[in-house]
């Protein structure tokens, strides 16, 4: 996988305290991984930091409140990861 | 037994108001300033006389419990992510990072607290936040919020509590 993910995943194990090799591309950061709501703002301030982003959670959270969006567009971590990628090229165009 | 009372000095410091309500959590007496550049802001609070938290914390010895030394650097960020969010949404105390307690601190003490905004995030917000005592630090913080639409009924009532305080007009 893609230096984002590894990025990714290492943040994941280090901020949730799981096993490094539990996680993998298509694991569900909160149905597999157990990654509650506090973690979860834990991993995306490291995301936030690590790629100069700024992860939408409220635009995500709202999406996936309303039922428009499938909530592992957002949570299965190759997705993550193809959306952190879409984010830092955005950011560099 | 038989020891006298030291007499009063006629050259007691004054101390200012205490207007700390420590069992009320209002934390924040004033703020001195509010840095929308820096993303920072200055407040004044006096550690009150009485309490009936000294009663306990501790019997005989009152000191400012770092729980709510806590809970004061926590405010100070809240008046900050609400100053420069305008009040757009509210910040809710989610995590407490690295707080160090360096000092006791007892009654009519006059702390200088500051916030910092570290990052502003979706959906949430993280400070660094510090009291000093007489110009020396005396505990510090990196807080986290989640900040979200205000609950039903609380934005008007936390707008009144940021005037009593001063917030609305250092926020300008």
């Amino acid at each position: 996988m893609s230096s984002t993910f590894e990025t990714v995943a290492n943040i994941i194990s280090e901020t949730a305290d799981i096993p490094r090799e539990q996680i993998t591309p298509d694991a569900h950061a909160i149905d597999d991984l157990g990654i509650d709501s506090l973690a979860f703002l834990d991993i995306a301030f490291a995301i936030d930091k690590a790629f100069a982003i700024k992860l939408p959670l409220e635009q995500w959270t709202q999406e996936v409140n309303e039922g428009k969006v499938p909530a592992e567009e957002y949570f299965v971590l190759k997705n993550l990861v193809a959306r952190i990628d879409a984010l830092v090229a955005a950011k560099n165009a | 037994m038989g020891r006298r009372a030291a007499p009063t000095s006629r050259f007691a410091t004054r101390y200012l108001p205490s207007r700390m309500r420590l069992e009320y959590f209002e934390m924040i007496d004033r703020v001195v300033s509010l840095d929308r550049t820096g993303k920072r802001i200055e407040a004044r609070s006096v550690v009150p006389d009485e309490s009936p938290i000294f009663e306990g914390h501790f019997p005989g010895h009152p000191l400012m419990p770092g729980v709510l030394l806590t809970e004061t650097m926590a405010q100070a960020s809240g008046y900050l992510v609400l100053g420069l969010m305008d009040f757009s949404h509210m910040p809710f105390l989610m995590a407490v990072d690295k707080a160090r307690f360096r000092t006791f601190v007892g009654p009519r003490s006059e702390l200088a607290i500051t916030a910092e905004l570290e990052h502003e995030g979706s959906g949430y917000a993280v400070t660094k936040a510090a009291i000093a005592v007489a110009g020396k630090r005396i505990c510090d913080a990196s807080l986290r919020f989640k900040t979200m639409p205000f609950p039903d009924g609380m934005a008007a009532a936390m707008r009144e509590q940021a005037r009593r305080i001063g917030l609305l007009a250092a926020a300008g």
